[in-house]
This record gives structure tokens, C-alpha cells and sequence, in this order.
């Protein structure tokens, strides 16, 4: 078991590397830099003035100095203009150049200054996983309860009526999604046309106080999506159990449907929709930047979209980290789940 | 004229679906008459789900084939006074000969949404099933020797598929389908055109997985026909010589005869939307390979002297057909939820063009008072998708019946 999770491990800090490199370069190619040097300085400038502007903030370097910059194992660029200023990456203004820090990156906690929002990575992002995370946690408490009970439902009697009707519910939810179940929901719910309006199709006021009118309906659009995924696996899994040899027997025995149900089948029926659902992280989070962008919740997704459409690199390089951690992470914890649930892996 | 009531809209509506009609029920009529003799796609018809399934599919492939019948107006043309109006409503003025009403209502722009939607369909069923078809070739050409192979190959393989999956996909849309992307990187001169090839990343992206279908079919004759040259030298070289002029024209706007090439916004989606995918599929075959590797048939075609990518090629892979056609409906459907997605947030499409994502984008804006011109699209998204999942279920229930 140690040797297997040391192994994961590497492999998820060497995952994590690629990936940040990835993103690293793709949010630093010369032409982002270039428009990051025409918003800062002004859209008139020349190439060479470009150029120097560039060289003056640390980003002519080549591309692994200053991703190791970024993350912080390579010693900040520091430039020293020609009054004998010097200036540099880890210098805060006001700051005497030789009391600087020699390192400072993610690794340190230095996440950079985002430009769109006029305040530390660091705390932007904070702030908004805090707003993304009672969505999460909002979606999960509808999500998985109703999925599972979707799949046992359907799959305790395979071929059933419930389990046809279930079954062509969970794959017409797969196959809606969440810009159109938005858009579905707020027609139904919340707009003129049908009078209804129940709920709020706007959920910028749930970053103040989350209630029932102005949260369901980004709640349900991202639940909605996941229901199906993970009901289908759930109903394959209940199906493939309730045909074991075991559960006969109980059957046999004179154990009631329910019983077996509830006290044998069950508990290895779920072994498989564990795994599902800790991998469905990372489609939730597409799915929260579709519903926070349609509903204007301004949480993580969003702030995903103002900086990558406002080229704010710094947020744009501090989202992604989260999100590849929060996708990595998930993926070691079905890993090592499963093996852990699942009695033929644990033992050998 | 008078607007249309609700009746009255649904009547015009199914009439000018007309040409649609007749292909479906001609198809139908043909493939139940015969579905004895047609294998699996016979079978289909024996599923309530999978026909129902296909039905959808096939209309939607039969709207985006006579898009041009069935579309009232132009899908860009904007015509005063209709901004916004609601289904049913006759157009002001119109000419002569001309449709008279704006079936489903217009839009902000005052464009007709029914003929957006239809129009919607073509460019949707144009990218999606391609783009799919792409990415199954990248996957099979790489999960193949995975799979049969194991070892380094393997390891490294898997471990840059798992690098793709664990990338958020909206991330990676953001990052690699933007315009400034696309001018990124140096100009090298090519010695067939003027302007030059720009070695930026979609273009790079286009010229390696571009690559892939050529080498899956070359290998696929060469490994069928090798012990006969002369048909191996001919089916080799038909593929390799249209193969190339499609892909220098595909991947380097190079085609002599200008029939290949590809607009570069449309490259780098389609780019992205392959890239995204391939890997899935990649995992896929590797664990199906995994899986038949074992079977005596494998062993009984190694001793028969048989070299590793015939096996692969024409014993591994046709048995492992099913569940590949039932990810391939599947994956259609995901792709076509991606291509929204993308539309969604305005990257990489023309911003006049019809595609459901970002009319969808366009109507949500105004949803609470005029949510016709969203709804269209989002039903039309919603009922082809479901359309494949059907599909994909009713064939999954056949192909496990044999």
C-alpha cells in the first residue's frame, strides 16, 4: 500500500509540473505579453518600446528561468535601471533591493497581483473558491443522493418498467448540458413568459446570502448534468451484483428482496460509483464555469473567464493551478479509494 | 398578414421539414424491409430505444443535408422591424415570393431564429462526426501498440493521455482556441506558397494529428496485403497519394487544386476538439487490446506466424467493434456538447455564425423577456444528443444480444 501511494504521489507532482509548464507557456506566448505590454503601457507603443518593456519586467528571459521563477526554485529577475534603481520580481515597492527574498513563486506563496481585479492572486482566489465551494457542496448534497438512489432503484430489477423509465431519465440528462439546462430552467422558472418565476435566474446576490429563490436553479443546472452520468454507472453496477452467485443464495435462504437488497447488495454495488463521482470533479468544475457565467455567481469559474478573457496572466496561471490540483488530487483519492474498498485489491 | 397562432406555426413547421420526411420514411421503409441482411444496423430496428435513437440522428443529418430547402430566410440577413419578435410573427414588407413569416420569432438582430437553427445544423453536423472520426484514429493508431505491447511504450503513452484528461477542458479551450494563438510562433518559408507556413501551436497540433488517419490506413493494407506486393504497393500508394493532397491541404494550405484547406478559426477548434478527445479514445482501445490480447485467437494467429499489427489490425480491432461503435454515437454527442460549449463562450466561431453554442450565447442575454431565440437552439442541441445517446443504448443492447 506505501509503495503504491509513493508511486501515485510522484506521479501526480510530476503531472503537476507538466501541466503547469503547459499552461505556463501557453499564458506567456509572445503575443499575450506583447497586449499585456500595450494595456500596461499604452496601445500605441512601438515593438522595440515592447521590447524594453518586456526586458524591464522579467519576461525576456527564456521560458524554463521563468517558469522556475514562477514557481519559485529559480531566483526572481531583478533589473537595474539606469538611476541605479534595481527592481525585481520578489522587490515590493518601497523595499530596499538587498532585504528582498531571493525566491519567491507559488511554492512560497507568492501568487502575483492580478491586474483585473486589483488585489493579490493569492486572496482573489481564496475568496472566490469560498463562493464556488457552498455551490459544490450544494450540488454534491443533491447530486449524489438522488443519483444513487436513481441507479439502486433501477438496477435492483433489471428490465423492469421502473428501471426502462429511470433508465431513459438518466440518458436524457446526460444529454442536456448545463447551457442548456440553464437556459431551460431560467425559461421555465424564472422568466415572464411562463409567469412562474418561482426562483431567480440571476445568483449574484447568493455571494451575500445564499437562499432558496436565488440558489436552486444554478444548484439543479450542474446536478442535473452529473445525475445521469453517475445513475447509469450505479445501475450497472446494482444489475451486475444482483445476478451474483451470493445473491441467490441469500435469496434462497428466504432473506427478503428488500433485505438483500439493502444489507448484501448494496455495499458492493457501490464500490464502482465511488470512483465515478470523485472523477466527475473535473467536469463539475467545467460545469461551474458554464452555470457561474450564466448565472453570474461570481465565484471560481467566473473569475476563470474574466482572466483569461481579460489576459490577466498572473489569476489565469493561479486558476489553473487550483483547478489541475483540485483535478489531481480527486483522481489520487479515487485511486486510492478504490483499492481501499474494494477487498481484492486491498489484500494483495 | 396575420401573426400565427400555435396550431398554425406547428403546421408550417412540419411542412417545410418535407424533404426530411421523405428521406427518413424512405429510409426506414428500406432498412426495415431489408434488415435481416444488414448486420448489426439491421438489428437496430429491432430496439424500440435504438430506433427511436436513429430517427432523431437521421433527421437532424437530413436537415443539415437540405438545409438549403428547408430554411425560410437567410440565417444572416436582418430584416427592420423584427428584432425580437415573437413565433409566428409576418415579416414587414415582404418581397414577393419570399416566406412571409418568422416561424420560431427573431432574434436580437432581427434575424429569422428557424433558418439560424437549421442552418445551426449543418455547421454542427459538419465538425462534430469529423472531428470524432479524427480522434479515433489517433486513438486507435496509439492504443493499438499500447495495449499489444505494454512495457515503456506504454507507460509513457499512458502517462501523457492521463496529462491531457487531468487538464480542465474549459482551461484548455481558453488557452489554445484564441485568436492570439494563432499568431503565435515563427513564419517558415514553405516552398510552395508566398505568404509562408506560421509553426504556430494549432497549426503544429493540425500537421501531427493530422498525420494519423494516413498512417493507421497505410498500415492497415500493409499488414492486410503484405504477402501479395503488388495489391499492397497499390491500395498503399492510392492511400499515401490522396492522403497527402488532403493533408497538405488540411494541415499546410498547400493543395495545387484549392479543394482541401480549412478556415484557421475552424482548424483550431476542430484542432482543440480532436486533441480533447484523443485521449479518451486512446484508454479505450488500450483496455479492450488489454482484454482480447488474452483470447485463444490471438494465440492461434501468433503461431501461425502472423506479425503483431495484422493481429492488431484484423484480429484484435474487428473484435473489439462493438463497444466502439456504441463510444463513437456516444462521443458524437459529447463532442457536439463540446462544440457548444465552445460557441458558449464565444471562442474560435465567427461571431455571425449560426452554430446552437453561440446562439445560444447571443439569446441568453435576454432569456428573462424574449427566450425564444436560446430555447431553439438549446431543444435542437439537446434532441441530437439525445438522438446519439438513444442510439448508442439501443446498439449496445444489440451488439451485447449476440
Amino acid at each position: 500500500m506505501i509503495r503504491f501511494l509513493t508511486k501515485r504521489l510522484v506521479t501526480l507532482i510530476l503531472s503537476a509540473l507538466c501541466i503547469t509548464f503547459a499552461v505556463f507557456f501557453l499564458t506567456t506566448l509572445p503575443p499575450n505579453l506583447e497586449k499585456l505590454a500595450k494595456s500596461e503601457v499604452g496601445t500605441r507603443i512601438t515593438d522595440a518600446e515592447v521590447a524594453s518593456w518586456l526586458e524591464k519586467n522579467g519576461y525576456d528571459g527564456p521560458i524554463l528561468a521563468r517558469y522556475g521563477e514562477w514557481l519559485g526554485v529559480v531566483p526572481g529577475w531583478t533589473y537595474t535601471d539606469e538611476n541605479g534603481t534595481t527592481r525585481g520580481r520578489c522587490i515590493d515597492a518601497g523595499m530596499p533591493a538587498d532585504e528582498a527574498p531571493r525566491f519567491c513563486g507559488v511554492l512560497q506563496g507568492d501568487w502575483g497581483f492580478s491586474k483585473v481585479f486589483r488585489e493579490e492572486v493569492s486572496n482573489v482566489i481564496s475568496t472566490r473558491l469560498g463562493l464556488t465551494g457552498w455551490l459544490m457542496l450544494c450540488v454534491m448534497l443533491v447530486m449524489v443522493p438522488s443519483a444513487l438512489l436513481i441507479g439502486i432503484l433501477a438496477g435492483m430489477r433489471e428490465g423492469s418498467r421502473l428501471d426502462r423509465s429511470l433508465s431513459t431519465f438518466s440518458i436524457a440528462t446526460t444529454a442536456t448540458p448545463e447551457y442548456v439546462s440553464g437556459v431551460l430552467f431560467i425559461t421555465i422558472f424564472a422568466s415572464s413568459v411562463t409567469g412562474l418565476k418561482w426562483f431567480k435566474g440571476i445568483a449574484t446576490s447568493a455571494a451575500d446570502d445564499i437562499t432558496f429563490e436565488n440558489f436552486t436553479l444554478p444548484v439543479l443546472t450542474i446536478a442535473l448534468y452529473g445525475i445521469g452520468y453517475i445513475a447509469r454507472m450505479t445501475r450497472a453496477s446494482m444489475a451486475e451484483v444482483m445476478t451474483a452467485q451470493y445473491i441467490r443464495t441469500a435469496r434462497l435462504k428466504g432473506v427478503s428482496f428488500r433485505n438483500v437488497v439493502i444489507r448484501h447488495a448494496l455495499r458492493n454495488a457501490l464500490i464502482a460509483p465511488f470512483t465515478v463521482i470523485m472523477l466527475q470533479f473535473p467536469w463539475l468544475l467545467n460545469g461551474v464555469v458554464i452555470v457561474e457565467t450564466l448565472f453570474n455567481y461570481k465565484g471560481f469559474g467566473w473569475t476563470l473567464v474574466q482572466a483569461a478573457g481579460n489576459n490577466d496572466i498572473e489569476l489565469l496561471l493561479g486558476c489553473s493551478v487550483v483547478a489541475v490540483v483540485v483535478v489531481l488530487i480527486t483522481q489520487l483519492i479515487s485511486d486510492v479509494g478504490y483499492a481501499y474498498l474494494n477487498p481484492r485489491i486491498r489484500i494483495s | 398578414m396575420e401573426p400565427l397562432g400555435f396550431l398554425d406555426i406547428t403546421a408550417a413547421l412540419a411542412g417545410r421539414f418535407w424533404p426530411v420526411w421523405i428521406a427518413l420514411a424512405a429510409t426506414f421503409a428500406l432498412s426495415i424491409l431489408y434488415k435481416r441482411r444488414l448486420g448489426l444496423y439491421g438489428k437496430l430496428f429491432d430496439s424500440p430505444v435504438g430506433m427511436t435513437g436513429f430517427g432523431i440522428v437521421m433527421f437532424w443529418v437530413f436537415t443539415a443535408l437540405f438545409a438549403n430547402l428547408i430554411a425560410t430566410h437567410d440565417p444572416l440577413t436582418q430584416i427592420s422591424g423584427m428584432k425580437n419578435v415573437l413565433p409566428g410573427t409576418p415579416v414587414r414588407g415582404a418581397a414577393e415570393g419570399a416566406y412571409g413569416h418568422y416561424l420560431l420569432g427573431g432574434d436580437n438582430l432581427a434575424r429569422d431564429v428557424f433558418s439560424r437553427m437549421v442552418m445551426g445544423a449543418r455547421s454542427v453536423l459538419s465538425i462534430a462526426p469529423a472531428a470524432t472520426a479524427f480522434a479515433f484514429m489517433v486513438g486507435i493508431t496509439l492504443g493499438l501498440p499500447a495495449g499489444y505491447f505494454g512495457g515503456k511504450l506504454d507507460t509513457g503513452l499512458s502517462f501523457v493521455a492521463n496529462l491531457v484528461l487531468a487538464f480542465p477542458v474549459i482551461l484548455l479551450f481558453y488557452l489554445l482556441v484564441t485568436p492570439e494563438i494563432q499568431l503565435a510562433g515563427p513564419l517558415v518559408t514553405m516552398p510552395w506558397s508566398t505568404e509562408g507556413w506560421r509553426a504556430s501551436i494549432p497549426n503544429i497540433m493540425a500537421a501531427v494529428l493530422f498525420v494519423f488517419p494516413i498512417i493507421f490506413f497505410s498500415i492497415l493494407w500493409n499488414s492486410r496485403y503484405f504477402t501479395s506486393p503488388a495489391r499492397r504497393n497499390l491500395y498503399v500508394g492510392i492511400t499515401l497519394l490522396f492522403g497527402l493532397w488532403v493533408y497538405a491541404g488540411l494541415a499546410f494550405d498547400a493543395d495545387p487544386t484549392g479543394i482541401w484547406s480549412m478556415d484557421p478559426n475552424l482548424l483550431n477548434v476542430f484542432v482543440s476538439v480532436v486533441f480533447v478527445n484523443a485521449p479518451t479514445v486512446f484508454r479505450i482501445i488500450r483496455g479492450l487490446v488489454m482484454d482480447i490480447k488474452s483470447r485463444d485467437y490471438v494465440a492461434a494467429g501468433m503461431t501461425r506466424g502472423e506479425g503483431p499489427w495484422y493481429i492488431m489490425l484484423w484480429e484484435i480491432l474487428p473484435n473489439a467493434r462493438g463497444p466502439l461503435i456504441v463510444d463513437f454515437c456516444l462521443r458524437i454527442g459529447y463532442t457536439t456538447i463540446l462544440l457548444g460549449t465552445l460557441g458558449f463562450f464565444g471562442l474560435g466561431v465567427a461571431p455571425e455564425s449560426p452554430d446552437w453554442g453561440s446562439t445560444i450565447n447571443q439569446g441568453r442575454r435576454l432569456l428573462s423577456q424574449f427566450p425564444h431565440p436560446a430555447i431553439v437552439p438549446a431543444l435542437a442541441l439537446m434532441s441530437l444528443v439525445l438522438g446519439l445517446n438513444l442510439l448508442a443504448d439501443g446498439l449496445r443492447e444489440e451488439s451485447l444480444k449476440d
